[in-house]
C-alpha cells in the first residue's frame, strides 16, 4: 500500500471524506499476504468478481461449443460427424454401411440440456450477476468490501464446486442429464426413463443444489451490503441504476432459489427414498410403479416459481449495466431515473406472479391461466418504459460509439426484438400454437440470452480498466460487436419462422414429420452462423486475456469521465478500495452536462443553489 | 495430424487477431487517439444506420418470403374452427408489435447516428419529462389491455365446459415412450375406465378395465394406423400419458396439450376441413405442385401426399422427435362407417381369455347375434340341401347344464331363445331334442340324465311359447359319442345337446 500515488482528486476525499478508521486496522492484513490468499481464496470483492467472470467465460465457451455440436447435427444431418469422435467417443454413432457418423439422440438431448443449464445458471447468473454485483456494489456505493467477505468467498467456491460436479457429469458412461434444463419429472425422476436420468441426474441435482447455496450466500451479502454499507450521502435514490438492478436481482434470487431447492429436494426424495411427490399412475419399462398420488405439475410450479424470476435475475443486471454504461457514453443522465427504478421494482415484483405462463399447456386449469396472462402482459408496460427511456437517453446526447456503447445499443435492439415476441407468448391463446416451438427458442434466446450477453459485454468492455487497469482493444471489440449482432440475428431471427411453421423445439431430427422438414436450408444457414458466432466470441476471449497483460494501460483514474465512485479509487486497486477516507456522496450518479461542467462526480460537493437529487 | 493442423490454424488465427489489435493501437498512437476516435465514431454511426436499414428490410422481406410456409398464412390456414381465431389474434399482435419494432429500431439507431460524438457539441441535459413518460406508460398499457382482452376471450372459448347435452365425440390419446395409442368409444359413445395397474404389455397396453361396461366396445388404434376424426364435429381428446410427460400436438389444428401421468387433460376442437379438402387448398400453390419424392418425378405431387400429423411437443426422452401419427379428417358419414367396421379391442384380444372377467358369465349382444346366425345357417343348410349330405343332427353348441344336473346354465338360454325364433321362422319344422353324455358313471344313470336334460330343454322352449306338438325329447345316454371318451376334450365334445330334424 505504501507505493500508492495520491492524485489530486484524492485530496477531496481525504479532506472531506468520511473517516471510518479503516486505515488503522489495515496494517498486517493477513488476507493479502500471499498468492493463495490474494488470488485464490481471496475475500476481496474485486478478485472474487474476476474469479466469477473468468469461470463464467470458461463455462460460456463450453456451453457455446455444445450448441455448435448440436447445431451441426441439426443443420447438416447428412454430413458425417466422425471427426469429433475422438472427443465424444461412443456418442458419435457411425453407420457401418455408409461410414457417416451422427450424434446419438441421447447425447443430443444431453447437450441441449447441458447447454441450457450451463448458460442459464453458470454463465448468465453466476458469470453476469456474480461478476458485476461483486465488482460494483462495494465500488459504487462507497464501501470497503462486501458485508461479509468470507461468505462472499464461499459464494464463489460453492459455485466452483457446483461447476466441478457438473463438469464431472459430462464424462459419465451413461451421459450427463438429458431431460431438458427444466428437468421435469417423471423423466428426470426415473432412471429407467432415460439413460441420462441415472447418475447424470443425480450429479445435476447435487451441482445445482451447491449452486443454490452459492447464489444465496452471494445474494444475502449483496442485499446486506447495499442496505448497510452505503457511504455517507449515498441515499437509495442516489444509487446508480446498476446497484438498483443488482439489489433487486439479489432479492429475487433470495426469495426464489429456496423454492427451487425445495423442488430439488422433493425430486431427490422421489428418486432415492421412494416418495412420490411428483409421480403417479406410471407404467414404465414393463412395470407399474408402486407409488401413486403425486403430481408432475407440482414440480413445474416449484421450478417456474424460480424459473421465471430467474430470467429477470439474468436480465436485470444487464439492464442496470446498460443504463449506466449508456449514460456514461451518451454523456447524458439516464432518462427518467425514477421511472427506471420503479420499473425495476415493478418487474421484480411481477416476476413472482407470472410463473405459470410457462405452463399454459401443461394441464393446469385453464381458468387459472387468465390471471397469469394478465400479470404477464402487465410486465410489458415497465419493460416498454425502460426501452423508451433508453432511446430517449440517446436523444440529444454526445454519444461515444465505442464498444461498450455499441453493445448497449445492441442490447436495446435485442431487448425490443425479444421482448415483443414475449407479448405473443404471454397471451395464452397464441401460446397454444407457439408453446414449445422454435418461436419460443427464438424469443428467449434473443431476450435473455443474447441481450444478457450484450449487457455483460458492455459491462466487461466498460469496466475492464477498473478490473485490470488496462483497456481491451477497441478494434477487436468492434469486430466482436458487429460479428455478434449480425450472427445472433442471423441465428435467431429465422427461428421465428420455423416456430410459426409449427416446428417443435428439442427435436433431434426434423425428417420424421412432413410438416417440419421444409427448413433444411434455413437450418444450414442458422448452423453456419452459429459457428461464425462461436469463432467471433473467441476474438473476445483472446482480446480479454491478451488485454489483461498487454492491453493499453489506464493512465488516469477516470478514463470514461464517469460520475460514479468506482472511478475515484486508485488505478492500482487496493484492498479496502480507498486509501484514506471513504468518499462522501453529494449528488445522484447522473450529473452529465447539467451546467457548464461536462460531468460532475458523485463526491463533488454541491455548488451554491445546486440540487443533488432528481 | 488433422488435429495438429487444426490447432496450428487456430493458433495462427489467434496470433493474427492479436496482431490486428496491436496494429490498430499503434496506428492510433501515430495518428493521434482523438482523430482515430472521431473517424471511428463516424464509421460506427454509419454502420449502425446501415445495419438498421438492412436489418429492417431483411426482416420484412424474409417474413414475406417465408409466409407460405408459416401456419396461418398462404395455404396453411387453420384446419380447426378455433384456429382461425388464434391466427387472427396472432396477426393483431403482430400488427401492434410490428409498428413498435420498426419505430423503436429506427429511433434507436438513428439517434445513435445523429447524436454521435462530435467535438464542440454538448449533450443536452434532459433527465426526465413527466408528460412524455406518462404517454409511453399509458399507451402500451391500453394496447396491452386490448390484446389481453382479445386473447382471454378466445382462450376461454377454446376451453369450454362440455355438458351431457353437447354432442361430441370423445377419443383418448395415450402417449408413451415413444408412440401414441388412440382409443375410440364403441357404439355406446363412452370410453371405459382404465388403470395403469392393469397394463399388460402383451394384450392390454392401455390398462383398460374390462369390468367397466363402457370398455368392452372400445376400439384401440395402436401401431401406425391413421387416426380418423370426423369433419365439423366437436372432438374432445382425452389426453393421458403412461410413463413420462408428453404433449398432444396437432400443428395444423392449433391443438396442443400436455399428457401427464396421473392427470388426464383434454382439448376440444372442431376440424373444419377434410384431409382431401386441405389437399385441394394446397394444390393452388406452386411449391406444392412438385413431385413428393424428388427421385420419382412422375409420382404423386406433394399436395397429393399431404397428411395432418400428430407430434409430441414435450421432451420425453431420446425418441421424442419420432412420435408421429397421421391424422385423417373425413366426413361424418365416412367416419361412422369406418368406426362401425372397427373391431373392439376386447372382442379380438380379450374375450374368453383368462383376462376376460365375463368369460362364461355373460354374453354380449353381438355374440348372441353371431350365434343366432350360426344356428340358422346350420338349420337352413339342412332344409335347403339337395345333395343329401347335410346332417339332420345339429349340435346346440352353447347349451350347457350345471354338473350332474338337468338345470340349464344361464347363458344357455340365449341359444334357446334363438332356436325359438327359428321355430317361428320355419313354421313346419318338427324337431327332436336329443341329450347325450360321456361315459363317466354308469350307463343307466347317464341315460336317465340325458333324458332329463333333453326334456328340460324342451320345457324351456315351451316356456318361451314354442308349440309342444312340434317338439319331442329323447335321451341317448353314452351310446352315441362323437369323439373318444379317453380324453377330457373328447368327453367334453360328447356331453352335448343336439336337435334332430324330424320333418321339414
Amino acid at each position: 500500500m505504501a507505493n500508492v500515488t495520491i492524485h489530486e482528486e484524492d485530496v477531496l476525499i481525504r479532506e472531506q471524506g468520511y473517516d471510518d478508521h479503516f486505515h488503522a486496522h489495515h496494517h498486517g492484513d493477513k488476507y493479502q499476504t500471499n498468492f493463495i490468499f490474494h488470488y485464490i481464496f481471496s475475500m476481496d470483492h474485486k478478485i472474487i468478481a474476476r474469479q466469477f467472470l473468468i469461470t463464467g467465460i470458461i463455462w460460456a465457451i463450453i456451453g457455446a461449443a455444445m450448441s455448435v455440436v448440436f447445431r451441426m447435427q441439426l443443420g447438416f444431418p447428412e454430413e458425417s460427424l466422425t471427426w469429433i469422435k475422438p472427443f465424444l467417443g461412443k456418442w458419435i454413432v457411425v453407420d457401418p454401411s455408409t461410414g457417416i457418423g451422427k450424434l446419438a439422440p441421447e447425447f443430443y438431448y444431453a447437450l441441449v440440456t447441458m447447454h441450457g443449464t450451463i448458460l442459464v445458471f453458470f454463465v448468465l447468473t453466476a458469470g453476469l450477476s456474480g461478476t458485476f454485483s461483486n465488482l460494483l456494489i462495494p465500488f459504487q456505493i462507497g464501501a470497503r468490501d462486501m458485508a461479509s467477505p468470507f461468505m462472499n468467498m464461499l459464494s464463489y467456491w460453492f459455485f466452483f464446486l457446483a461447476g466441478i460436479v457438473m463438469f464431472y457429469s459430462l464424462f459419465l458412461s451413461t451421459g450427463p442429464f438429458s431431460g431438458g434444463w427444466v428437468a421435469y419429472p417423471p423423466l428426470s425422476a426415473l432412471p429407467q426413463a432415460s439413460s441420462g436420468s441415472g447418475t447424470g441426474m443425480t450429479l445435476w441435482l447435487v451441482s445445482l443444489t451447491l449452486f443454490v447455496v452459492s447464489v444465496l450466500l452471494g445474494g444475502i451479502n449483496y442485499i446486506t451490503t447495499v442496505l448497510n454499507l452505503r457511504t455517507k450521502g449515498m441515499s437509495l435514490w442516489r444509487m446508480p441504476l446498476t446497484i438498483w438492478a443488482f439489489f433487486v436481482t439479489a432479492i429475487l434470487g433470495l426469495l426464489s432459489f429456496p423454492v427451487l431447492a425445495s423442488g430439488f429436494f422433493m425430486l431427490i426424495f422421489d428418486r432415492s427414498l421412494g416418495t412420490s411427490f411428483f409421480l403417479s399412475d406410471i407404467f414404465i419399462a414393463g412395470q407399474a410403479l408402486d407409488r401413486v398420488g403425486g403430481s408432475p405439475i407440482l414440480y413445474q410450479h416449484l421450478f417456474w416459481f424460480l424459473g421465471h424470476p430467474e430470467v429477470y435475475i439474468i436480465i436485470l443486471p444487464a439492464m442496470g449495466i446498460v443504463s449506466e454504461v449508456m449514460a456514461v457514453h451518451a454523456r447524458k443522465p439516464i432518462f427518467g431515473y425514477r421511472a427506471m427504478v420503479y420499473s425495476i421494482l415493478a418487474i421484480g415484483f411481477l416476476s413472482f406472479i407470472v410463473w405459470a405462463h410457462h405452463m399454459f399447456m401443461s394441464g393446469v386449469n385453464p381458468f387459472i391461466s387468465n390471471f397469469f396472462v394478465v400479470f404477464t402482459l402487465i410486465i410489458a408496460v415497465p419493460s416498454a418504459v425502460k426501452v423508451f427511456n433508453w432511446i430517449t437517453t440517446l436523444y440529444g446526447g454526445n454519444i461515444r460509439l465505442n464498444t461498450p456503447m455499441l453493445f448497449c445499443i445492441g442490447f436495446v435492439s435485442m431487448f425490443i426484438s425479444g421482448g415483443l415476441t414475449g407479448i405473443f407468448l404471454g397471451n395464452s391463446a397464441i401460446d397454444i400454437q407457439m408453446h414449445d416451438t422454435y418461436f419460443v427458442v427464438a424469443h428467449f434466446h434473443i431476450v435473455m440470452g443474447v441481450a444478457a450477453f450484450f449487457g455483460m459485454f458492455a459491462g466487461i468492455y466498460h469496466w475492464f480498466p477498473r478490473m485490470y487497469g488496462r483497456f481491451m482493444n477497441e478494434t477487436l471489440g468492434k469486430v466482436h460487436f458487429w460479428g455478434t449482432i449480425i450472427s445472433a440475428y442471423a441465428i435467431f431471427w429465422p427461428m421465428h419462422y420455423i416456430g410459426m411453421a409449427g416446428v417443435p423445439r428439442r427435436y433431434f431430427s426434423f425428417d420424421t414429420f412432413d410438416a417440419f422438414k421444409h427448413f433444411t436450408e434455413m437450418n444450414k444457414f442458422i448452423t453456419v452462423f452459429a459457428i461464425i458466432a462461436f469463432f467471433i466470441q473467441l476474438v473476445f476471449v483472446i482480446n480479454f486475456f491478451y488485454s489483461i497483460w498487454y492491453g493499453r494501460k489506464m493512465k488516469t483514474k477516470n478514463p470514461w469521465n464517469a460520475t460514479t465512485l468506482e472511478w475515484t479509487t486508485p488505478i492500482e486497486p487496493i484492498h479496502g478500495n480507498w486509501p484514506g477516507n471513504l468518499p462522501v456522496v453529494h449528488r445522484w450518479a447522473y450529473d452529465y452536462n447539467k451546467d457548464e461542467r461536462e460531468f460532475v462526480q458523485q463526491h463533488i460537493p454541491l455548488k451554491e443553489g445546486e440540487v443533488g437529487d432528481h | 495430424m488433422t488435429y495438429l493442423i487444426a490447432f496450428a490454424i487456430i493458433f495462427l488465427l489467434s496470433v493474427i487477431v492479436i496482431q490486428i489489435g496491436k496494429l490498430t493501437e499503434l496506428a492510433a498512437r501515430i495518428r493521434g487517439e482523438e482523430a482515430v476516435e472521431r473517424s471511428s465514431t463516424n464509421t460506427q454511426g454509419l454502420a449502425l444506420v446501415a445495419f438498421m436499414i438492412v436489418f429492417l428490410i431483411g426482416c420484412i422481406w424474409s417474413a414475406y418470403y417465408y409466409k407460405n410456409q408459416m401456419l396461418g398464412y398462404g395455404p396453411l390456414t387453420s384446419a380447426s374452427a378455433h384456429g382461425f381465431e388464434l391466427d387472427s389474434i396472432f396477426n393483431i399482435t403482430l400488427f401492434f408489435t410490428g409498428i413498435v419494432f420498426v419505430l423503436t429500431h429506427i429511433l434507436l439507431f438513428w439517434y445513435a447516428y445523429k447524436y454521435r460524438q462530435t467535438t464542440g457539441r454538448k449533450a443536452i441535459f434532459f433527465a426526465h419529462d413527466t408528460k412524455l413518460e406518462m404517454i409511453w406508460t399509458v399507451v402500451p398499457a391500453i394496447v396491452m389491455t386490448y390484446l389481453v382482452a382479445n386473447g382471454l376471450i378466445a382462450w376461454n372459448n377454446i376451453f369450454p365446459t362440455l355438458t351431457e347435452e353437447d354432442q361430441y365425440l370423445e377419443i383418448e390419446a395415450t402417449g408413451y415412450q415413444f408412440a401414441w395409442d388412440i382409443r375410440y368409444p364403441g357404439a355406446d359413445g363412452k370410453l371405459g375406465n382404465k388403470d395403469f395397474r392393469l397394463i399388460d404389455p402383451a394384450n392390454n397396453t392401455l390398462g383398460i378395465d374390462w369390468t367397466d361396461e363402457h370398455s368392452v366396445d372400445d376400439i384401440v388404434l395402436g401401431g401406425t394406423d391413421k387416426i380418423l376424426i370426423p369433419k365439423d364435429s366437436l372432438v374432445k381428446v382425452r389426453i393421458t400419458a403412461k410413463d413420462v410427460l408428453h404433449n398432444f400436438y396437432l400443428p395444423h389444428f392449433r391443438v396442443k396439450m400436455d399428457a401427464v401421468p396421473g392427470l388426464p387433460t383434454s382439448f376440444i376442437f372442431t376440424p373444419v376441413k377434410t384431409t382431401q379438402e386441405f389437399r385441394e387448398q394446397l394444390r393452388a400453390y406452386p411449391e406444392w405442385q412438385v413431385p413428393a419424392d424428388p427421385e420419382d418425378p412422375t409420382g404423386p405431387q406433394k399436395w397429393e401426399t399431404f397428411e395432418y400429423e400428430l407430434a409430441c411437443a414435450e421432451l420425453c426422452g431420446k425418441g421424442h422427435y419420432s412420435m408421429r401419427r397421421v391424422v385423417e379428417v373425413v366426413t361424418r358419414e365416412e367416419f361412422d362407417t369406418w368406426l362401425a367396421g372397427q373391431k373392439p379391442f376386447y372382442a379380438t384380444n380379450i374375450r374368453n381369455t383368462d383376462k376376460d372377467p365375463y368369460k362364461g358369465k355373460r354374453l354380449f349382444d353381438y355374440e348372441i347375434k353371431t350365434r343366432s346366425r350360426e344356428l340358422k345357417s346350420d338349420i337352413s343348410g339342412f332344409l335347403t340341401d339337395t345333395t343329401g349330405t347335410a346332417s339332420r343332427n345339429i349340435q346346440l353348441k352353447h347349451v350347457f347344464f350345471e354338473t350332474g344336473s338337468d338345470k340349464l346354465s344361464d347363458l344357455s338360454k340365449h341359444e334357446l331363445e334363438n332356436l325359438n325364433n327359428l321355430l317361428k321362422e320355419y313354421p313346419s319344422l318338427k324337431i327332436e331334442l336329443a341329450g347325450h353324455t360321456d361315459n363317466v358313471g354308469d350307463a343307466a344313470s347317464n341315460l336317465d340324465l340325458s333324458n332329463k336334460r333333453a326334456s328340460s330343454v324342451m320345457a324351456y322352449l315351451i316356456g318361451l311359447g314354442a308349440d309342444a306338438s312340434r317338439l319331442s325329447s329323447r335321451g341317448y345316454g353314452q351310446d352315441q359319442p362323437v369323439e373318444t371318451n379317453e380324453t377330457p376334450e373328447g368327453r367334453e365334445q360328447n356331453r352335448r345337446t343336439e336337435l334332430r330334424i324330424i320333418s321339414k
